[in-house]
């Protein structure tokens, strides 16, 4: 294994760490629940920016793939199945520890689905709907596919908003925690908050490993060959069709991992995480990241996440990342963060003092 | 269904229809030029109405609606001068997200400068219970104000095109660019007149709508995918095409509120857009030899 390529993943375990120590050093330890939505925010963002950056394909829906994964996870766990009690499958479900029993506020006896089952049955409804419309959609190009993604999108949102299963224009909330394995679970309980941290890091981690991989590997080096020209890479004998979809499919499945454990850490879902300013803002900091940088991708993402979280944007929220976008596109098409930009800078700077000392002299 | 009934519907189907063909229009034009999709098209409509029904707090309408019209424009020229032609080798990608951001940018603007409050212009002849009976149909003398502007747009616009020097050069600068900057044509000028009166004829359709389904700072987004989808049903830059795609739109919609639930409306004309990307991207009237030719 070549641990060279893995020393940023060891720094950012690292910076994971020393964020929760000094957080909870200082009393602030309020500050993870921000960090912790900002990494599940994050974990759409790594799968959008292989999508836009690697394989150039933009979309404009991925909040939808999120909202998929939220919603089906928050349907499944508050549908109470007490009046299908003596039924053969719900039985069979609660033999193999499927089901849980529990009491509600009012001391009613509930029994819903496990989490467990909801992230399978999200993950593979998000993923089915991700490869049927993917077959379509990724025949377009540019302008088509913005629209066509966004359309999606909007579609979703409308049938969010428009469905009484899913709660319309309120949401669905009262979701029970995501138990993962002994007292370790997904729930927004202050009490949880550190291990919640833990496990939304330990995600974005797992997730950057797997994506550094992807890139790296075989179906990495036909999605650059895919975004440099599509044309040249089918002549070379890529199936762009099938590297397309895949990496389609692939992120819509990050979208939906976020979705679900969001959605129990946060107790409940509404549909403006379905909306279309959802998607752009992920669009937004993929771009701001540069496009094809996980790790550019990753701090941006963190950043500006927990700062919009935190509210420090107020009312100017949509403003900042609107402007973001227009700002990056004009002047940093590549993305801040690229070495070329710091290499100006610091050659700025020596032109300044240069000149600086030089007036010096001559007065 | 009775035939009052479906009078009525017909009548609301095309009202409706109209206007996305007015929006199909205005992308259309900036397409044509510089092949960009403008996303902040809607937003030249929102401007427009707000502008409007601002300005009518102390000008007479038919001015107050002048005046917004000029506005809007000078800033369509702006965001040419100061967003556009500062991309540097812009690619496809590079040109969504920027007219993206610059649909956000200017609805987050309104909302700072107006507020999130829904307001709408006077009617332009009679108030909202007055209404004109046709065949049995009732319909708001506005119906017939915004058919009128409409029908009066696409006109003027055609001769625009055909007859003007300057309309001659913009249809030149859509068939080939590069030809046209040979021939001495300023592309750059023709891009900036093509925002102004894109934004222009946005504008003055905003005014027009204004009395019937108000203004409101978020307003432009739905107008603009239903435009979007038009233009595209239409064939990407065929003013014809606009005009029928906008009306068989705009009758589709009508009549599935008779069958769907209003809520999941505004779907409807999503789902057709995607049905129509993927079976026939250059629509009903476009060639799809020159769609092919067209840079995607």
């Amino acid at each position: 294994m070549n641990m060279r390529k893995y020393t940023p993943v060891f720094g950012l375990i690292a910076v994971i760490i020393i964020f929760q120590l000094v957080t909870t050093a200082i009393g602030r330890e309020f500050y993870l629940t921000q960090l912790t939505m900002s990494a599940y925010y994050c974990l759409v963002i790594l799968g959008l920016t292989v999508l836009m950056g690697y394989a150039g394909q933009i979309s404009m829906g991925h909040a939808a793939f999120f909202a998929m994964g939220g919603y089906t996870t928050a349907v499944l766990t508050t549908c109470n199945l007490m009046n299908v009690k003596e039924s053969l499958f719900v039985k069979l479900l609660g033999t193999s520890g499927l089901t849980i029993m529990e009491k509600n506020a009012y001391g009613a006896e509930i029994l819903h689905l496990s989490p467990w089952i909801s992230l399978f049955a999200a993950v593979f409804v998000t993923a089915a709907v991700a490869f049927l419309i993917g077959i379509p959609i990724l025949k377009l190009k540019g302008h088509y596919l913005a629209m066509a993604t966004l359309g999606f999108g909007i579609i979703v949102y409308r049938i969010v908003l428009g469905t009484r299963l899913f709660g319309e224009a309120d949401g669905i909330s009262d979701i029970p925690p995501f138990k993962i394995a002994g007292s370790l679970a997904v729930s927004g309980d202050p009490a949880f908050r550190v291990q919640n941290y833990y496990i939304a890091a330990f995600l974005v981690v797992a997730g950057v490993i797997l994506l550094m991989n992807l890139i790296d590997s075989r179906v990495g080096r036909a999605l650059r060959s895919i975004h440099g020209s599509e044309e040249a890479a089918n002549a070379m004998g890529v199936n762009t069709a099938r590297y397309k979809l895949f990496v389609f499919v692939l992120s819509a499945v990050f979208a939906c991992i976020a979705g679900v454990f969001l959605t129990h850490f946060n107790g409940g879902i509404g549909p403006s995480e379905a909306d279309v300013m959802k998607s752009v803002t992920y669009v937004a900091i993929v771009a701001v990241g540069g496009m094809a940088n996980l790790w550019g991708a990753l701090v941006m993402g963190m950043t500006l996440n927990y700062l919009s979280l935190r509210g420090y944007f107020g009312s100017f929220d949509e403003f900042v990342f609107g402007s973001i976008l227009i700002f990056i596109m004009l002047f940093f098409p590549e993305g801040l963060l690229k070495m070329g930009n710091f290499r100006n800078l610091a050659r700025g700077l020596a032109r300044l003092k240069n000149k600086y000392s030089a007036d010096k002299k001559e007065g | 269904m009775s035939f009052e009934q479906l009078l009525q519907y017909v009548l609301s189907g095309i009202t409706n229809g109209s206007i996305y063909a007015i929006v199909a229009i205005g992308f259309n034009i900036i397409y044509n030029t510089t092949g960009i999709i403008n996303f902040a098209q809607g937003e030249f409509l929102m401007l427009g109405g707000m502008t409007a029904i601002s300005l009518s707090a102390f000008l007479p309408l038919p001015l107050a609606i002048l005046a917004a019209v000029i506005i809007t424009s000078f800033i369509g020229a702006l965001i040419d001068f100061i967003f556009i032609r500062r991309l540097r080798s812009p690619s496809v990608l590079n040109m969504i997200i920027v007219t993206i951001g610059l649909s956000i940018t200017i609805r987050e603007i309104a909302l700072h400068v107006w507020d999130e409050k829904v307001r709408s212009l006077p009617y332009f002849t009679g108030n909202e219970i007055t209404s004109i009976n046709i065949l049995g149909a009732y319909i708001s003398p506005q119906v017939l104000w915004v058919l009128g502007i409409s029908s009066v747009i696409v006109v003027c616009l055609g001769g625009f095109f055909k007859f003007t020097l300057t309309g001659r050069s913009m249809r030149a600068c859509a068939s080939n660019i590069t030809a046209a900057r040979l021939c001495g044509i300023n592309t750059k000028n023709m891009v900036t007149i093509s925002f102004m009166l894109s934004a222009a004829i946005g504008a003055l359709a905003g005014c027009v709508i204004s009395p019937i389904t108000q203004t409101q700072y978020d307003c432009g987004t739905s107008l603009a995918i239903k435009g979007f989808t038009v233009a595209i049903l239409g064939g990407l830059g065929n003013s014809t095409g606009a005009v029928i795609g906008g009306i068989i739109i705009g009758l589709l919609e009508a009549f599935s509120i008779s069958v769907l639930p209003l809520a999941y409306k505004d779907a409807i004309a999503i789902a057709i857009l995607l049905v129509i990307l993927f079976v026939r991207p250059s629509g009903i009237l476009g060639k799809k030899e020159a769609a092919a030719l067209k840079e995607f």
